[in-house]
């Protein structure tokens, strides 16, 4: 199963993920289009500051999500299949406990509709919004064990960067 | 993200130089245009603000997160002053080359530039009595005194129908001084001044009146005084004109100051016999862009294309010397030149490339520096690599010039017989068709389509910049292009033996329309805003663009941009412009990146204007 996986030294707090993840979520599912939707379309994803460090905070559809146990309504599932925790909003009454609960802070409230919002990692498309909008790679959607490969290039990338740097003076000598 | 090549440009020699280039490995605009995607939600709709360094701020467009920035400017706010500096700065490119021209003109006058002359005494004449002086060094410091004006308002405004004056003077738009005006735009964007989004868009209104009846207006002026008025001429556009066995010159950028000067080295018989020593059969100058249209007009040097070719130019393996001055010019020619043979020459103190050789040009010695850029061509001539040439045998034939003059001489001295086919129905109307190629749409895809659609409903077309280029290639350019329109305009073209597109100049030469519709609207009795005309920029990326959309709408005249102006993500902004403005000067915006569609928003325009005329 693809997950969402977050490389936060990337993140350079642009947003462009929320946006993308609001107007993937808007009636005519494009940026221009989404500006004269009414409600506003909501964004299910959020940038955050921690001191200088910028990321995104996103549902991580978790095994034992706490969302789905508070749920009274049934509206709150998690699919057996995929592993990804949707919500029904016909079934939604607003009483927001799994935004209460969520550990991550990542359920929302739509106020006008009374309903909670969370990430339904854009059922309808190959790669999510946010993924597909992120321009530095910040977020990626790959399988566990691609993070993997990916965190090995990365480190020999940087090894051989710091090899080089060291090697240079002595070329140069 | 188009990756097809058939899907970045309709131009057959777009298409098969990016092929060669894919091969090579070379990388163009469009390439890069794929590397930014995705692009900034928050850029596209104006809702960034950098003005200040409590910031960046951004605004969310969906009202969930920040609805101000730190100092409290909303969407609106911040919207409606980063346009105001995208006209501030597309005011200053045409302005601060009409200075250049103005300066050059003094010099000239005062016998301190030998290189240029004056070849329009008429246009002189009447251009020292519009500014009642009796000499030549006279006008020119009346000229150059237009900048730096106080309390204005600046001369040629004078042109317009008293019916729009009238308007900018209630108004308070009438623009006192060139620079001025520019300034004072960036003096209201700063933090903390102008936090009025009307207020903000009335200066931009002003600003832009200052290029395009001032600084826009003064360089098509002298310009023609030095270089000559444009009068209809047969030549050739597209790739296609660079030639395997002459050295080949490409003048790219705006100012014709180098361009003419380039166009008279290049027949140096000294430097003619040297490029035939080095196996030469010749020496062939060709234009990109817009000083490639003024050359173009004025004397049918050949146009090797438009914006989006400057690159695929280069990529032919045969260009000798890409020369360049200001404006429009993508940093990326140095790095591409570098894979070939080809010297990338920089002229202007103004504008320095990475990878480029600067010989600068200046204009007491201007031909002798032109001499030696064309020399330094033509030694490099023996430098190509055969095996690397591959020049699309792709051109088209086109007749251009139509300069204002140009145009009432045709019809025999006056604009009557034009009115005559307007107000008997054969013409519904005229559509300005002008501006830039951008990636975002399919090169010439715009320009092409929505001239076509015009003349096919009986619009007469005039236009500039890279349409008009696009439309050359495309053979829209020619008497027997009047078979692509309807009925009533073939007619007219087929008994005036002219284009059903008629092809005025540059970029600057939009002043060229503006005085066309005052004239027209003067002999009708009304106003610009009454007459039955329409404007598009179907690709415009330039922020000169938008100060020519911003004097044209301010002119009166309803405009259609084929790109989305970054002004979306304010409603306050966006409506004033599209609607609010109607009831202002009478012109306004409206966004239809179709062209089709774009054709039928015009020709409606144009036959509701009939309709209020009694046509």
């Amino acid at each position: 199963m693809k997950e969402i996986f977050v490389r936060p030294e990337r993140c350079m707090g642009c947003r462009s993920c929320e946006i993308a993840c609001a107007v993937e979520h808007s009636g005519s599912k494009t940026l221009f289009g989404a500006l004269t939707d009414k409600p506003e379309p909501r964004k299910r994803l959020y940038v955050e500051t921690i001191g200088s460090q910028r990321m995104p905070l996103l549902c991580h559809h978790c095994d034992e999500a706490p969302c789905v146990a508070v749920c009274r309504t049934g509206a709150t599932s998690k699919d057996e299949v995929t592993g990804i925790v949707t919500k029904d909003h016909d079934k939604c009454v607003g009483c927001w406990v799994c935004a209460t609960i969520c550990t991550y802070g990542v359920v929302g409230r739509e106020k006008e509709e009374r309903i909670a919002l969370k990430c339904d990692r854009c059922k309808d498309m190959e790669i999510p919004a946010c993924v597909k909008a992120c321009p530095t790679g910040t977020l990626i959607f790959l399988e566990e064990r691609q993070l993997a490969d990916i965190g090995s290039r990365d480190a020999s990338m940087k090894t051989a960067e710091i090899q080089r740097s060291r090697s240079t003076p002595e070329i140069q000598s | 993200m188009a990756k097809n090549i058939k899907d970045r440009s309709i131009d057959p020699a777009s298409q098969e130089m990016l092929a060669v280039a894919a091969k090579a490995g070379l990388e163009t605009a469009w390439d890069r245009f794929d590397k930014q995607h995705p692009q900034c939600g928050f850029g596209e709709l104006g809702l960034c603000c950098r003005n200040c360094n409590m910031g960046p701020c951004r605004i969310d467009p969906f009202g969930e997160a920040a609805t101000k920035g730190v100092c409290g400017a909303t969407a609106d706010i911040i919207v409606a002053r980063n346009l105001l500096r995208a006209i501030a700065a597309g005011a200053s490119a045409h302005s601060d080359h009409a200075r250049d021209v103005a300066h050059t003109f003094k010099l000239m006058s005062e016998g301190k530039a030998p290189s240029y002359q004056v070849k329009d005494q008429a246009k002189l004449a009447r251009l020292m009595k519009e500014y009642g002086v009796s000499t030549q060094v006279d006008l020119a410091d009346a000229v150059l005194a237009e900048f730096g004006k106080q309390e204005g308002p600046i001369q040629f405004i004078s042109r317009a129908p008293a019916k729009r004056q009238e308007i900018w003077k209630n108004l308070g738009i009438e623009p006192r001084g060139i620079d001025r005006e520019i300034v004072e735009c960036m003096h209201k964007t700063t933090m903390g001044v102008d936090n009025d989004h009307v207020n903000l868009l009335l200066q931009g209104l002003r600003a832009s009146l200052a290029d395009g009846w001032g600084g826009s207006m003064i360089a098509t002026e002298l310009q023609d005084i030095m270089f000559g008025t444009p009068t209809p001429v047969r030549a050739m556009a597209n790739l296609g004109v660079l030639e395997a066995d002459k050295v080949n010159i490409i003048v790219h950028g705006h100012e014709p100051l180098l361009s003419e000067m380039i166009v008279s080295a290049a027949s140096d018989p000294e430097l003619v016999d040297l490029a035939k020593k080095q196996g030469a059969k010749g020496i062939n100058v060709a234009g990109m862009c817009c000083t490639g249209n003024e050359i173009l007009v004025r004397h049918g040097i050949p146009i090797a294309g438009n914006f989006l070719q400057q690159e695929l130019a280069v990529a032919t393996g045969a260009v000798d010397a890409m020369v360049v001055d200001v404006q429009c010019v993508m940093p990326a020619l140095g790095a591409l030149a570098g894979c070939f043979h080809t010297k990338f020459i920089s002229t202007s103190p103004k504008a320095k490339f990475p990878g480029a050789t600067h010989m600068e040009l200046k204009e007491e010695s201007a031909y002798e520096t032109a001499k030696q850029i064309v020399r330094v061509a033509v030694v490099n001539y023996g430098l190509r690599d055969p095996t690397k040439v591959h020049i699309p045998n792709i051109k088209s034939e086109a007749i251009v010039g139509f300069s204002v003059e140009a145009i009432v001489g045709a019809l025999g001295g006056t604009l009557k017989p034009l009115l005559d086919t307007i107000a008997s129905g054969a013409v519904r109307g005229v559509a300005a068709v002008v501006g830039c190629n951008n990636p975002k749409v399919k090169q010439d895809y715009g320009h092409v389509n929505l001239v076509k659609e015009l003349i096919r409903n009986n619009v007469l077309v005039v236009t500039t910049g890279c349409n008009a280029q696009a439309c050359a290639k495309a053979g829209l350019l020619l008497p027997e292009a009047a078979d692509l329109a309807g009925d009533g305009l073939k007619a007219v073209c087929k008994a005036l033996g002219v284009p059903p597109v008629l092809h005025m100049g540059s970029c600057v030469d939009i002043s060229r329309i503006m005085v066309a519709c005052a004239a027209i609207a003067d002999a009708l009795g009304c106003d610009i805003s009454d007459l039955p005309a329409a404007a598009a920029a179907p690709e415009w990326m330039s922020e000169k663009a938008v100060a020519i959309g911003a004097y044209v709408v301010g002119s009166g005249v309803y405009t259609i941009l084929g790109t989305i102006p970054p002004i979306l993500g304010s409603q306050g902004v966006t409506e004033l412009l599209t609607e609010g403005i109607k009831g202002v000067t009478g012109g306004a915006f409206a966004v239809e990146p179709d062209p089709n569609k774009a054709a039928k928003l015009m020709i409606d325009h144009i036959e509701a204007q009939r309709k209020k005329l009694g046509l």
